[in-house]
């Protein structure tokens, strides 16, 4: 009896989670995966004609800017965020004065919306507001800082804004990293007169490892994922020059009624995803089987 | 905590070490100085001086208007509807994405039912998803039930989202109660839910802080769904505010934006400052998986 209740009790409780995860994640998934290989446009309708979307996809100029600029913007904000975050926890690691005062300055980006940090970044980008503006009014009149009107550079201010919005999130993850790492090779390193700086950069930072494959699969994901900062920064203008893979997918879907061609490329960034998580779930499962 | 005695602290290093936290401290500060500081000037103000430069007069008109009747298109009720649309659909969002992700959790880790292994992985393939995989199909599905561009969809839209992440929050908790907790109230004759609420959730205060403020956080600054699920009446603040800020109709008030802006920020800012510590675990549970 006690067993039934048992049983029936864990079921019902898990009976939701399970509907979404079926209906929701792996029903939309294949669905979109099904659509991607119709001839779909404004209404979706299953009329298969194998690869022809994702044909078309890698000969439309704006996804190869777009997904191009995704491994640009990727790249930059990656390898910001790891080099500033890591000096940052470094720096946090040793006994340091006021730290919860700097991890409150550094982390408080994370909490806001992406649309909030491309709006301000958006002010301050801008030449007749920002940076060239208060540069030019100190005196230098000629100074000119106009990435975000230039095709070749908007993707960089893309970059700015996400490295000001993460880089906190890679510090605290570095810093638990940091003081979980065991004191007494810290003491060996002294005894044998080895330099603090060459301590992290020969021992510490690569027993690390794992804590930082941990960051760079949350930042991949969330470049990968990257939307509002793109609408409310540059609207991947100029013209589509800082176009990114989630957006050019909102767009053609809700906005150019073809829905075949933004499944393609909706598969195109899950797959990438994939690419991504596949390791990281691997050893999870691993870990869990263990348990 | 132990490791701050033992790292050393070079004394040669000690200014540099400083000098990048502050540096990088108020670079960090500056956009929010910005809104800030801009929020408070009036148009011509703005105009003449720089970003950074204090408000010659101090005015607090652009917040009024920025609340009240800032323009988007032909509407001009400022955010404020934005606010409390975004208020309507926060609350249940992270009240029912916490019942129903603290009892999922704890169904899987202590319940153990067959299958644990592949709903993790499922739990993990939707944690890491791209959104934008599976929206195009939920819109057909939110049509079909009757519940697109109605409040109700927007929410339920933001728990399908949300679950997945919260309910391996708990479950990572969970996990580590020990089981002769939940093996004596068996003996004592508690079932599955009465064990849950009379044992298991007293003892979950910790993670239902966290998950109350990841939730909160995510929901409130969310801009894709409610700008797709939300229909013209129900949009949140995130959408009203880009709205706002994207409707140029001649001049330009930056010193109204950028309040709209600060207004937006505000609740998600405040949870922050008030509650760190939570605020950081709720990051870390996302890096921190079963």
């Amino acid at each position: 009896m006690r067993a039934l209740v048992r049983r029936f009790g864990g079921r019902a409780a898990l009976t939701p989670l399970v509907v979404i995860l079926v209906v929701c994640y792996l029903g939309g998934i294949g669905w979109t995966i099904g659509i991607s290989f119709t001839d779909s446009r404004m209404v979706p309708r299953w009329n298969f004609d194998g690869f022809d979307q994702y044909i078309r996809l890698f000969t439309t100029p704006r996804w190869i800017t777009a997904y191009t600029n995704m491994f640009i913007y990727g790249a930059g904000v990656i390898l910001g965020t790891l080099i500033l975050g890591s000096l940052l926890a470094i720096a946090l690691d040793s006994r340091t004065r006021f730290e919860s005062v700097f991890r409150t300055m550094l982390l408080y980006p994370l909490s806001v919306s992406f649309i909030v940090t491309g709006l301000v970044w958006d002010a301050i980008l801008t030449p007749s507001t920002g940076v060239e503006s208060m540069v030019r009014g100190l005196g230098w009149s000629n100074f000119s800082f106009d990435w975000i009107g230039q095709q070749q550079t908007a993707v960089y201010c893309l970059i700015i804004a996400a490295v000001w919005h993460h880089v906190g999130l890679v510090m605290v993850i570095m810093l638990s990293g940091l003081r979980a790492f065991d004191p007494e090779i810290w003491k060996a390193a002294k005894v044998e007169g080895i330099t603090t700086a060459r301590t992290y950069l020969h021992v510490v930072l690569p027993s690390l490892g794992p804590t930082i494959m941990t960051c760079v699969i949350l930042l991949a994901i969330q470049v990968i994922r990257s939307y509002d900062l793109v609408v409310a920064l540059t609207g991947g203008g100029p013209g589509v020059s800082s176009d990114l893979p989630a957006k050019f997918v909102v767009d053609l879907a809700f906005e150019r009624g073809n829905v075949g061609q933004a499944s393609a490329a909706a598969v195109i960034m899950f797959a990438t995803v994939l690419v991504c998580i596949i390791p990281y779930i691997l050893i999870g499962t691993r870990r869990s089987e263990v348990e | 905590m132990t490791s701050a005695a033992n790292t050393p602290v070079e004394q040669r290093s000690s200014w540099l070490k400083y000098l990048l936290l502050i540096v990088a401290a108020l670079a960090s500060a500056v956009p929010l100085i910005v809104m800030l500081l801009t929020s408070v000037k009036t148009l011509p103000d703005v105009q003449s001086g720089s970003l950074l430069a204090l408000p010659h007069s101090f005015t607090l008109e652009p917040w009024l208007k920025a609340w009240n009747s800032a323009c988007a298109g032909l509407t001009c009720g400022g955010v404020q509807v934005g606010f409390w649309n975004s208020v309507k659909i926060t609350v249940p969002g992270v009240v029912v994405t916490i019942a129903l992700g603290s009892i999922s959790g704890y169904a899987l880790a202590l319940w153990r039912p067959r299958w644990n292994g592949l709903l993790l992985m499922l739990l993990s393939l939707a944690i890491f998803m791209p959104y934008q995989v599976v929206v195009f199909p939920l819109v057909k599905m939110w049509s079909t039930a009757n519940i697109f561009g109605t409040l109700f969809g927007v929410v339920l839209v933001h728990v399908v989202f949300n679950l997945p992440l919260i309910t391996v929050l708990f479950r990572n908790f969970y996990v580590a109660v020990p089981g002769e907790i939940v093996k004596a109230a068996r003996v004592d004759g508690a079932g599955f839910y009465s064990t849950f609420f009379e044992v298991i959730l007293p003892m979950s205060v910790a993670p239902i802080i966290v998950s109350v403020i990841l939730v909160f956080t995510n929901i409130w600054n969310d801009f894709l769904f409610g700008l797709i699920f939300a229909g013209p009446t129900g949009r949140p603040m995130t959408v009203e505010l880009n709205n706002i800020v994207g409707a140029v109709t001649g001049e330009r008030e930056y010193n109204v934006d950028m309040a709209a802006t600060l207004i937006t920020a505000l609740p998600p800012l405040l949870i922050y400052f008030l509650s760190g510590r939570y605020f950081v675990r709720g990051l870390a549970s996302g890096a921190v998986k079963g």
